[in-house]
């Protein structure tokens, strides 16, 4: 039986990882994350939970201890933010390496500096290569259920990696929502219980973790690596349907909204995606078909699907929240790598909005469509990568 | 020995066998070896305590030779050998000689 | 006897370090390590920084570590193995596991001292079960012999080099094993492979105390000490003797020390064997060998002082 609750964005994931109930959790406070951590301190201060936690004097050691305690052998969760996420970065590598399946949601916000506390995506999209998956989502509902997902997803015994849930700083991670929360038997049993691999507690079998690697083989380890990402896709549709059945809500590798007719399109992630909806709902009410993608699995990159969906439109605008200065965005760059195999392929450009938790307004997603529809129609395109909302 | 493909990985490069490192041997870094001189052994066993590279062999209590296999000549043992009456156990010798 | 530390009953047991590990030749890490596991009658799961003894123990499918054994990275031993401990208490609260586990971590005094203080020093502060062991050998030597906050004055390091302006390092070396006892953590000590029995005692003790235990053990490195390989053993000792390194131990705030030598020795005794020092005893550098005594002389006074108070 579903719950209906009003709920902010981090108390919808705190109580996911109360349901799913961990074995360890390491805590350090960062905004905005903090009090999606404080909420759980206060389940552990409470008995609401089995979960030990560690409160660590900073994120790189909480990386640090969450692979000690994963590869101990026990499910493993921790949460942060922006600054936060900057100096893990280093251990981020280690967990997917290690292949740990520490599990974490990942509150974004800006980087320093200037220094900012609000939303934006430079955060996660910096560890976009550390060898996470990446779950994105767009409101409470969506980080609650990625969230529990994520546990089946990175604990798959054919997967092992940790999983970072993206949610939007203050938007999603502070306002109050209409959501539903899953029973906790029904969460429970989602989940399933923990199973261990190579666990270092297996005191009969000491293992060593953490060898230096010479030329000779680490060549192979990476591939190794890479290949297994590959097979995250199929899990994480497997699980999207088992998912569905329990809650009803349906998840894919991305979600395509009003694309399958369209002639111009945006692709936009996270929170923005909800006000984008209605853009584009206005766009087709004035005849103009436009459609919106958001991705929803940013790693590893569902590019054979996201060329499918994208491919027959004339012109799509990807939209970044976050920049690769003197690059393109980040999603950018990997549209436009997935359409670059197809013969005839979408014109497409680059917008940058929101940086620092400035508001994505109707105007902007309109301003950007009616670009778009000219270009559609033929126009020449003015600049492929530019900032939106921006003062001269 | 055939190096291993991508596909014959433990996840994680994590090592199954501890202690494994036996199969390495590293008494070819040796330039000088230590030559048990059995007379002049009193067994106090501190060749067996100060040895880097678990090289001396002790059975019951008692030296009995070293291994060769590992040990890397460093001669702490010999250094630190007090030996019968003055008399060193242990001598360093070049190798080859 | 009853401790069972002599050498004879120790050497029945398993070495838990294997040969075939790639140390240089002489050096004093894994004689250290060797003596730790030595007096270890417990399981134990150790963590290690990286350095020397990690990647010249672990490295390309082999292995030398008899206990389950984990590397992440650098600055991190301590914080690691908290997680490894947390875990244990968290499946042992649950009633998934049982036993009694002892947890250690393995750092260089870069690792320690340096770049893993932090971890090191919020790993003491929350009070977990484990025994951190820094084999201090007094530079990076894994990278190159770059000077440490616990390389001594006056030596010649890659980084610190010992020029026409500039005699070595200028500064004095941090006192971490008091640092860590300012945790008021239950114990925190100092040791040298040398005293062996002096060490394994520690090393027995910590073990029967509950949370966090430091202790620091000298571990000469005849590469970056310039000195012979086969001198490892004889400079700490002498470390010892000349009361550069003294071994002491700090139990619940009261200091001890737990081994005087009969007749100290001077400095210079534990200097003139070692290459990293050699300028020092250039005519134009006579002023800073006093200065260098008279630290030890002062360290060492202040030591028996606080010894004495108790």
């Amino acid at each position: 039986m579903a719950k209906v609750v009003a709920v902010t964005g981090n108390e919808a994931c705190a109580n996911a990882l109360r349901q799913v109930n961990p074995d360890v959790c390491g805590v350090y406070p960062i905004t905005p994350q903090t009090d999606m951590m404080q909420k759980y301190a206060s389940y552990v201060s409470n008995g609401k939970v089995d979960t030990e936690i560690i409160l660590v004097e900073s994120e790189h050691s909480s990386m640090s201890a969450c692979i000690g305690a994963a590869a101990a052998g026990g499910r493993v969760v921790t949460a942060t933010s922006s600054q936060g996420l900057a100096l893990m970065w280093e251990m981020l590598h280690i967990a997917s390496g290690d292949r740990l399946p520490i599990i974490m949601p990942v509150v974004n916000r800006a980087l320093s500096a200037p220094l900012n506390i609000h939303g934006d995506h430079s955060d996660a999209m910096g560890a976009r290569d550390t060898g996470w998956v990446q779950l994105w989502s767009e409101n409470a509902q969506d980080a609650y259920d990625n969230t529990i997902q994520a546990f089946r997803i990175g604990e798959h015994m054919d997967i092992r990696l940790p999983v970072m849930v993206c949610l939007d700083g203050f938007i999603i991670s502070h306002s109050i929502e209409r959501m539903e929360y899953l029973e906790d038997e029904e969460v429970k049993g989602f989940v399933g219980e923990y199973k261990n691999f190579l666990p270092l507690l297996d005191l009969d079998k000491p293992k060593s973790y953490g060898p230096l690697i010479l030329p000779d083989l680490f060549h192979e380890y990476k591939k190794a690596q890479h290949e297994v990402m590959l097979k995250v896709k199929d899990v994480v549709l497997k699980v999207a349907a088992d998912f569905e059945k329990l809650s009803g809500r349906k998840y894919g590798l991305f979600e395509s909204y009003r694309l399958d007719d369209a002639d111009i399109a945006l692709v936009i992630l996270n929170s923005a995606a909800g006000t984008t909806t209605d853009i584009v709902d206005g766009f087709r009410a004035r005849g103009i078909k436009a459609g919106l993608l958001k991705p929803r699995l940013f790693r590893p990159f569902p590019y054979d699907e996201v060329a499918e969906a994208l491919g027959k439109v004339k012109a799509v605008c990807v939209m970044d929240r976050s920049d690769s200065f003197g690059g393109y965005g980040p999603v950018f760059m990997e549209i436009s790598s997935a359409l670059y195999p197809l013969q005839e392929r979408p014109v497409l450009i680059n917008r940058i909005y929101g940086l620092g938790g400035r508001d994505y307004l109707p105007e902007h997603g309109e301003a950007v469509l009616n670009e778009l529809d000219e270009i559609a129609k033929g126009g020449k395109v003015e600049k492929y990568k530019e900032y939106i909302g921006v003062r001269e | 020995m055939k190096l291993k493909g991508w596909k014959d990985l433990t996840p994680g490069s994590v090592i199954l066998e501890g202690g494994n490192a036996v199969q390495f041997k590293t008494g070819s870094w040796r330039a000088f070896r230590p030559v048990w001189k059995k007379e002049n052994c009193i067994h106090c066993l501190f060749c067996w305590i100060y040895c880097p590279d678990m090289a001396v062999n002790v059975k019951d209590g008692k030296m009995m030779d070293f291994n060769y296999d590992y040990c890397k000549g460093c001669g702490i043992c010999a250094l630190e050998c007090p030996g019968k009456k003055g008399q060193t156990a242990i001598e360093m010798v070049e190798e080859g000689k | 006897m009853a401790t069972g530390l002599t050498l004879k009953e120790l050497s029945k047991k398993e070495e838990l370090l294997t040969h075939g590990h790639r140390m240089c030749a002489g050096c004093g890490a894994p004689i250290a390590v060797k003596m730790v596991l030595l007096a270890t009658d417990y399981p134990v799961i150790a963590a290690n920084a990286t350095g020397c003894l990690e990647v010249s123990t672990c490295i390309s499918e082999y292995t030398a570590w008899k206990i389950p054994w984990i590397h992440t990275a650098f600055e991190n031993a301590a914080a690691t193995i908290s997680g490894v401990e947390t875990m244990f208490r968290s499946l042992k609260k649950q009633g998934k596991i049982d036993g009694n586990v002892k947890f250690m971590a393995f750092g260089g005094d870069g690792g320690t001292y340096d770049i893993g203080l932090q971890s090191l020093s919020g790993a003491m502060e929350r009070g977990h079960d484990m025994l951190y062991v820094c084999y201090d050998n007094g530079a990076y030597m894994n990278t190159g012999i770059q000077r440490s906050s616990a390389t001594p004055m006056g030596a010649d390091t890659t980084t610190c080099p010992a020029g026409s302006i500039i005699p070595g390092k200028p500064q004095k070396r941090k006192n971490l094993t008091k640092i860590m006892a300012a945790h008021n953590i239950p114990f925190s000590a100092q040791a040298s492979p040398s005293h062996w029995t002096d060490l394994m005692k520690k090393v027995k003790k910590a073990h029967e105390i509950k949370g966090p235990k430091f202790l620091n053990i000298i571990a000469p490195c005849n590469r970056g000490w310039r000195s012979k390989t086969n001198d490892a053993i004889m400079l700490s000792r002498l470390a010892v003797n000349t009361c550069y390194w003294p071994l002491y131990e700090i139990e619940d705030g009261v200091t001890k020390i737990t081994y005087t030598p009969k007749e100290k020795k001077p400095l210079v005794d534990f200097m003139k064997p070692q290459g990293r020092f050699k300028h020092l005893f250039a005519p134009e550098n006579a002023e800073l060998m006093k200065i260098l005594q008279e630290q030890v002389d002062s360290d060492w006074e202040k030591l028996k002082r606080e010894s004495e108070c108790g």
